[in-house]
C-alpha cells in the first residue's frame, strides 16, 4: 500500500485526537487539576451538533460553531461553581468529582436523546474522495488534516504573540510567580478551561465521523485522550500537536499491518516512551 | 486536630478496639439475615479485599495507579487457567498461585514503573493492563477472551465444603475467610516499622531521603505485595463466579475500585470496607428500581461527597466527630 | 416522595407488576438485558419488542397473567448477570428467565439456569456453543453461523465470486463469523484470501486502515462483521470513501452492518449493499407490517423495529406458548418440552425451535439496498429456508463439544 494514504489516514484521525485533547492539556498544565471529565464536553459538543442539525436544520459548520459555543458557557459556569471549589482538594477527591460528572453526563444524555449512536450527517461537499493529482483520497480526512493545522497555527499564535498566551505558558511554567508578577490565574484558568472544552466540544463534533458518537463516548476514549496529553507533555499545546499526531499514523499503520496486535503495540510503544521520557515530548523536567 | 493528638492517635492506631469486631459480626449476622443476597454479598466482599490492596499502595504508599485490575485479572486468570487447562483445581493452593503470580508481575512491574510519578505514572499503570487485556484477548484460545472460560469446577474448600451454585453460601463464608485473613495481615504490615515507612515516604519523600531509606526498594515492595493481594481477591472472584472474561482486566473495573477507595476514605484500611459496601449497595438498590437511570444517582452522590467530604465517607465522619463529638 | 419510589420500585421491580403479588395464576418472568453501558440501545430495542408482543398480542397469555422484572445487566462481564439471575432466581422466584442479549453473559449464567431448573430462553446472544450448556436453554434469536454461512454459499453461487476478503472485529462472534462465512464460501468454490481482525469491541470505529488493506488484495466481495449497531455506520462510509465499489469490489455481511435502526444515517452511498439476514424492516408479510405500523405509531415515525427487536418479540411468543401450554404452572421439563419444536408465523416469517438442539430454524433472507422514495429500503433477493445453526450440524470447533 502507498505510503502517502497511510499518513494521510493517520494524520486524519491524529487530527481529531489533537482538537480534542489540547484543552485538556492546558488545563491539567496549568492548574494541576485532573479532569477526567474532559472527554464528557467532547461528547456533550458532538450531541449539540447532531442535535442542532436534526431539529434546527443548520448547516454543519454553523452547527459546530453553535456547539463549540454552547459547552464553552456551559464548561465556564461549572469552573466557576463547582471546579473552583475543589482546586484545593487533593488530587484523589478531584478524580472522584470529574468521575461522578462523567457518570451524570453520561446518564443524562442516555435519558434524555436515548442510548443509541448517532450519526452527523455531513454536507456534500465533504463526501466522497478528493483527486489530489497523485493521489485519490477522502475528502472529510482532508479537511480534517486542513483544519487541525489551521486550529496549530492559530493556538501558536495566540500562546507566543498575545499577551494572555504569554500569561499562559508564564503560568504552566511557574504557576506562583506568575501569581506574583501580577498575572490572575484564576481569572486564566475560567478562560482556558471554557476555551479547552469548546475546542474538545468542536473535536467531538468533528471526529463523530471517525470515533463515533454515543453515551459511552467519554469512558471510552479517556485512555486516548490521557495517553496525548501524557505523551505530549503537560501544558505543551505543539506538545498535544505531535504527540496526537504520532498516535494516529502509528496505530494507523500498526493495524495495516499488523492487525492481530495493533492496540497492543500502541500501549506497548506509550510504555516504552514514557519510561525513556517521563516529562514528555516537550515537559520540563520534574 | 492538634499535633499532640494526631502524634497520639498514631501511637493507638495498632491497639485493637472493640468496635473493630463490628464488620465482621456485621458480616457474619448478613450471612444468616440475608440468604437470598449472598451472590451480591459476595461481589462485595472481593471488592473489599481488591481496594484493600489497592489502599496499600494509595493511601500509605502515596502510588496514584489507575491500572490495578491488572493484578485482579492475573490473579482470576491464574486460577481460571489453572484449572482450565492443567485440571489444578483445588482452591487454597490455587490462591497462592494467584498471590505469587500477580506478587511477580507487580514487583516487575513496580520495579519499572515506580521511577515516575504523577501523570506519567498513571498513564504507565493504565497501559500495562491494558496490554495485558490486549494479550488475553490474542491468546483467546488460552483464555477464552471475550466470551471467557464456562463452567469452571473446583474442588470442596479442604475437602469439604462444596461450592453452592445457586446461593452462594459457600462462596461467601469463603470470601469473608480470606478477606479476614487478608486484613490481619495487612493490618499487622502496615503498622509495623515498614509501614510506617510508607506513610514517611508519602508525608515527605524529601526527609525519607535524607534520613537514608531505601525509598524505592520499600515503594517497590508494596507494590508487589498489594499486587499479591489484588491478584487474591481476583482468584476469589474467579472461584465464586466460576467464570472469567476480558472485564477482569478492564478500566472499567480498575476505575470502580479506585472510586471506592477514594468514595470511602483511603489511608486508614476501613475505608475500604465503607466505600466498597456503601457504592455497591448504592448501585445495586438503584439500578434494581431504575435498570435505565441508575447511573444518575450514582454520579451525583460521586459529585456531592467529592464537593463536601474531604477524604471520601470516613473523612466526612471524621469532620462531624471533630464538630459535634469532641468534648 | 423520592425515596417512596424508590422503595416501591425495589418491592415491585416490573414494568408491569400485578397488584396482589404472584399467585398461581401470574408467572414471573425475569428479564436480564443492558439497560446501562456499551449495550443500552440494544437493551432498549429488545424491550420495545417485548412490549409490542404484548401490545399486539393482549390475550396471548389469557387467562393467566405475566409479570416481567426486568433487571439490568450492564457491561458484558458475566458477572454482573450471574448475580442479576442469581437474585431473580433467589429473591424474585422468576418461573423463567430471558433477556441476554451478550454471550458471556448467558454462558456465565447458564449453570444457575441448570440449578436451579429455570427455563432460560435467549433472546440474542449469538455464540454457537453456548446452546449446549445447559439443557435449560433455548434460543430465540440467532447464532453468528445462521447468517455467516448462508452469505458464504450466497456469495459464491448467487453473486459468482470467486476471491473474498474477511474483515472481521476480533472477538467470538466474529471469529464466529469469518469460519461460518470460510466455510459456506469455500465448500461452494470460493477462496478467502485475506482474513482481517479489526480491533475488540467497543473499540477502534476507525475502519480505513484495514479496508485499505482489504482494497490491495482487489477481493471480488469484501465480507463484513461488526458488531450490530456501532459501527455499522462507519463501514459504509469507510467502503464508500475509500472508493472500494469503484474498483469492483462488493461489500457484503450479515444483516448487523444494515441494522434497520440504522439504516437511514448511511447515506445513499449505501446503494447496492448486499447482505443475509434472519429479518429486516421491510419483510413483506402480514406480522411484519403489523408489527411495524404498531411501532412507529408506539415509538415515532423515525423509529423501527429491528432483528433485535423481532427477537425480543419472539421470545415473549415462545413464553406465552410455554405459559398457556402449562396452564400457568411452569415446571423445568414441561417448558423445555413444549419449546422442542415450537413453530411460530413470526414478523421474520416461519420459525420453529429444533427439537434437538434447542436452537432457532429459519429463513435467511439475501437482500440489496435500494433507494425507494429518497429512504434506503431492504430489497428481498433471495430466500434461504428453514436454516439450522450451522455450526452443531458440521460439528465445527467448541460446537462439537
Amino acid at each position: 500500500m502507498d505510503l502517502a494514504s497511510i499518513l494521510l489516514g493517520g494524520l486524519a484521525a491524529g487530527m481529531v485526537l489533537f482538537v480534542v485533547s489540547v484543552g485538556l492539556s492546558v488545563t491539567m498544565g496549568l492548574m494541576g487539576f485532573v479532569n477526567l471529565a474532559h472527554g464528557g464536553f467532547a461528547m456533550l459538543g458532538g450531541y449539540a451538533v447532531v442535535l442542532a442539525m436534526r431539529h434546527w436544520g443548520l448547516p454543519f459548520s454553523a452547527a459546530l460553531a453553535l456547539g463549540f459555543v454552547a459547552v464553552a458557557l456551559l464548561a465556564a459556569l461549572l469552573e466557576r461553581t463547582l471546579y473552583a471549589r475543589l482546586y484545593r482538594a487533593s488530587e484523589l477527591d478531584q478524580v472522584l468529582f470529574t468521575i461522578g460528572l462523567v457518570f451524570v453526563m453520561v446518564a443524562g444524555v442516555t435519558l434524555t436523546v436515548g442510548p443509541e449512536t448517532q450519526g452527523v450527517q455531513l454536507p456534500a461537499w465533504l463526501r466522497g474522495q478528493t483527486d489530489l493529482g497523485l493521489l485519490k483520497y477522502r475528502t472529510y480526512s482532508l479537511a480534517l488534516i486542513a483544519f487541525g493545522v489551521l486550529l496549530m497555527a492559530a493556538l501558536w499564535l495566540g500562546f507566543e504573540r498575545t499577551r494572555i498566551g504569554a500569561q499562559i505558558r508564564a503560568a504552566v511554567d511557574n504557576r506562583r510567580m506568575a501569581e506574583s508578577m501580577g498575572v490572575d490565574v484564576r481569572r486564566l484558568f475560567t478562560l482556558t478551561f471554557a476555551l479547552g472544552s469548546g475546542l474538545a466540544a468542536a473535536g467531538g463534533g468533528l471526529g463523530a465521523e471517525i470515533l463515533g458518537l454515543d453515551p459511552q463516548y467519554p469512558l471510552r476514549y479517556l485512555a486516548y485522550f490521557l495517553i496525548v496529553v501524557a505523551v505530549g507533555g503537560l501544558g505543551r499545546v505543539s506538545g498535544v500537536f505531535f504527540a496526537a499526531l504520532a498516535l494516529g499514523v502509528l496505530d494507523f499503520v500498526l493495524k495495516v499491518h499488523f492487525p492481530k496486535g495493533g492496540t497492543m503495540f500502541i500501549y506497548a510503544l506509550t510504555i516504552a516512551f514514557l519510561l525513556a521520557r517521563p516529562q514528555g515530548l516537550f515537559g520540563k523536567r520534574a | 486536630m492538634s499535633l499532640q493528638a494526631a502524634t497520639l492517635e498514631a501511637a493507638t492506631r495498632h491497639r485493637l478496639r472493640a468496635w473493630e469486631a463490628l464488620p465482621w459480626l456485621a458480616a457474619l449476622g448478613a450471612f444468616f439475615l440475608f440468604p437470598d443476597y449472598l451472590a451480591f454479598g459476595t461481589q462485595v466482599l472481593v471488592m473489599i479485599l481488591f481496594a484493600l490492596s489497592l489502599d496499600l499502595v494509595l493511601g500509605y504508599a502515596g502510588i496514584v495507579t489507575l491500572g490495578h485490575a491488572a493484578f485482579f485479572g492475573a490473579g482470576a486468570y491464574t486460577v481460571a487457567m489453572l484449572a482450565a487447562h492443567a485440571g489444578w483445581n483445588e482452591p487454597l493452593s490455587g490462591l497462592a498461585a494467584a498471590a505469587l503470580v500477580a506478587g511477580l508481575l507487580g514487583l516487575a512491574s513496580g520495579w519499572v514503573l515506580l521511577r515516575t510519578h504523577g501523570l506519567t505514572l498513571l498513564m504507565l499503570t493504565l497501559c500495562t493492563m491494558a496490554l495485558l487485556e490486549q494479550a488475553a484477548n490474542m491468546f483467546s484460545g488460552f483464555t477464552g477472551g471475550f466470551d471467557g472460560m464456562p463452567g469452571l469446577a473446583y474442588r470442596p474448600i479442604l475437602g469439604l465444603f462444596e461450592f453452592d451454585v445457586l446461593y452462594f453460601r459457600t462462596q461467601y463464608l469463603y470470601a469473608l475467610a480470606v478477606l479476614f485473613a487478608c486484613f490481619i495481615a495487612l493490618r499487622v504490615l502496615v503498622h509495623s516499622s515498614f509501614g510506617r515507612s510508607l506513610t514517611g515516604i508519602r508525608e515527605n519523600l524529601l526527609r525519607m531521603h535524607a534520613v537514608g531509606a531505601p525509598v524505592r526498594a520499600r515503594q517497590v515492595l508494596a507494590y508487589a505485595v498489594s499486587a499479591a493481594l489484588a491478584g487474591v481477591a481476583g482468584a476469589v472472584f474467579a472461584q465464586a463466579t466460576s467464570y472469567v472474561n476480558l472485564a477482569v482486566l478492564g478500566l472499567e473495573r480498575a476505575a470502580g475500585v479506585l472510586i471506592i477507595l477514594i468514595l470511602g476514605g483511603y489511608g486508614r484500611l476501613y475505608g475500604a470496607f465503607v466505600g466498597a459496601l456503601a457504592y455497591l449497595l448504592l448501585e445495586h438498590t438503584l439500578s434494581k428500581a431504575y435498570p435505565t437511570a441508575w447511573q444518575l444517582g450514582i454520579g451525583i452522590t460521586l459529585v456531592l461527597v467529592a464537593l463536601y467530604a474531604r477524604n471520601g465517607i470516613l473523612g466526612l465522619v471524621d469532620a462531624l466527630r471533630r464538630r459535634w463529638g469532641a468534648r | 416522595m423520592q425515596a417512596r419510589r424508590l422503595w416501591s420500585g425495589v418491592i415491585a421491580a416490573g414494568v408491569l407488576a400485578v397488584a396482589g403479588g404472584a399467585s398461581a395464576q401470574t408467572v414471573k418472568v425475569g428479564v436480564v438485558l443492558p439497560f446501562t453501558g456499551v449495550g443500552a440501545e440494544f437493551g432498549q430495542q429488545v424491550d420495545r419488542g417485548m412490549q409490542m408482543y404484548m401490545k399486539l398480542n393482549a390475550g396471548a397469555f389469557a387467562p393467566y397473567k405475566v409479570e416481567l422484572v426486568r433487571r439490568d445487566s450492564k457491561n458484558p462481564s458475566g458477572a454482573e448477570a450471574k448475580t442479576a439471575v442469581q437474585e431473580l432466581i433467589a429473591q424474585e422466584k422468576v418461573d423463567l428467565l430471558t433477556g441476554f442479549i451478550y454471550s458471556p453473559d448467558a454462558i456465565a449464567s447458564a449453570p444457575l439456569a441448570t440449578a436451579a431448573k429455570k427455563p432460560m430462553v435467549i433472546m440474542n446472544a449469538g455464540t454457537a456453543w453456548i446452546t449446549n450448556l445447559s439443557p435449560m436453554i433455548s434460543r430465540v434469536s440467532f447464532s453468528m453461523w445462521h447468517a455467516g454461512h448462508a452469505m458464504g454459499e450466497a456469495a459464491a453461487n448467487s453473486l459468482k465470486a470467486k476471491t473474498a476478503v474477511v474483515g472481521y472485529t476480533d472477538y467470538p462472534p466474529g471469529k464466529d463469523s469469518l469460519d461460518a462465512f470460510k466455510r459456506g464460501f469455500e465448500t461452494a468454490g470460493g477462496s478467502v484470501v485475506d482474513a482481517i481482525p479489526m480491533g475488540g469491541p467497543g473499540q477502534v470505529p476507525d475502519f480505513t486502515p484495514f479496508f485499505q488493506r482489504a482494497k490491495d488484495k482487489k477481493p471480488d466481495v469484501f465480507f463484513v462483521f461488526v458488531p450490530a449497531g456501532d459501527h455499522a455506520v462507519s463501514v459504509m462510509k469507510t467502503y464508500t470513501a475509500l472508493g472500494m465499489r469503484e474498483a469492483g469490489i462488493k461489500l457484503v455481511g450479515p444483516g448487523d452492518i444494515t441494522q434497520d435502526i440504522k439504516l437511514q444515517s448511511m447515506g445513499k452511498d449505501a446503494v447496492g449493499l448486499i447482505t443475509v439476514h434472519h429479518y429486516n424492516a421491510d419483510l413483506d408479510n402480514v406480522a411484519n407490517r403489523r408489527l411495524v405500523a404498531a411501532w412507529k405509531q408506539e415509538y415515532g415515525a423515525d423509529s423501527t423495529p429491528d432483528f433485535m427487536a423481532v427477537q425480543g418479540y419472539d421470545g415473549m411468543a415462545a413464553i406465552a406458548h410455554v405459559v398457556r401450554t402449562l396452564g400457568g404452572r411452569i415446571d423445568a421439563e414441561g417448558a423445555m418440552k413444549a419449546l422442542k419444536g415450537w413453530k411460530y408465523d413470526s414478523p421474520r416469517g416461519p420459525i420453529s425451535i429444533d427439537p434437538a438442539t434447542r436452537d432457532i430454524v429459519m429463513n435467511e433472507y439475501l437482500s440489496e439496498l435500494v433507494l425507494k422514495d429518497g429512504r434506503l429500503v431492504q430489497k428481498n433477493i433471495g430466500v434461504i429456508e428453514a436454516v439450522k445453526d450451522m455450526c452443531k450440524e458440521l460439528k465445527a470447533g467448541k460446537c462439537a463439544q
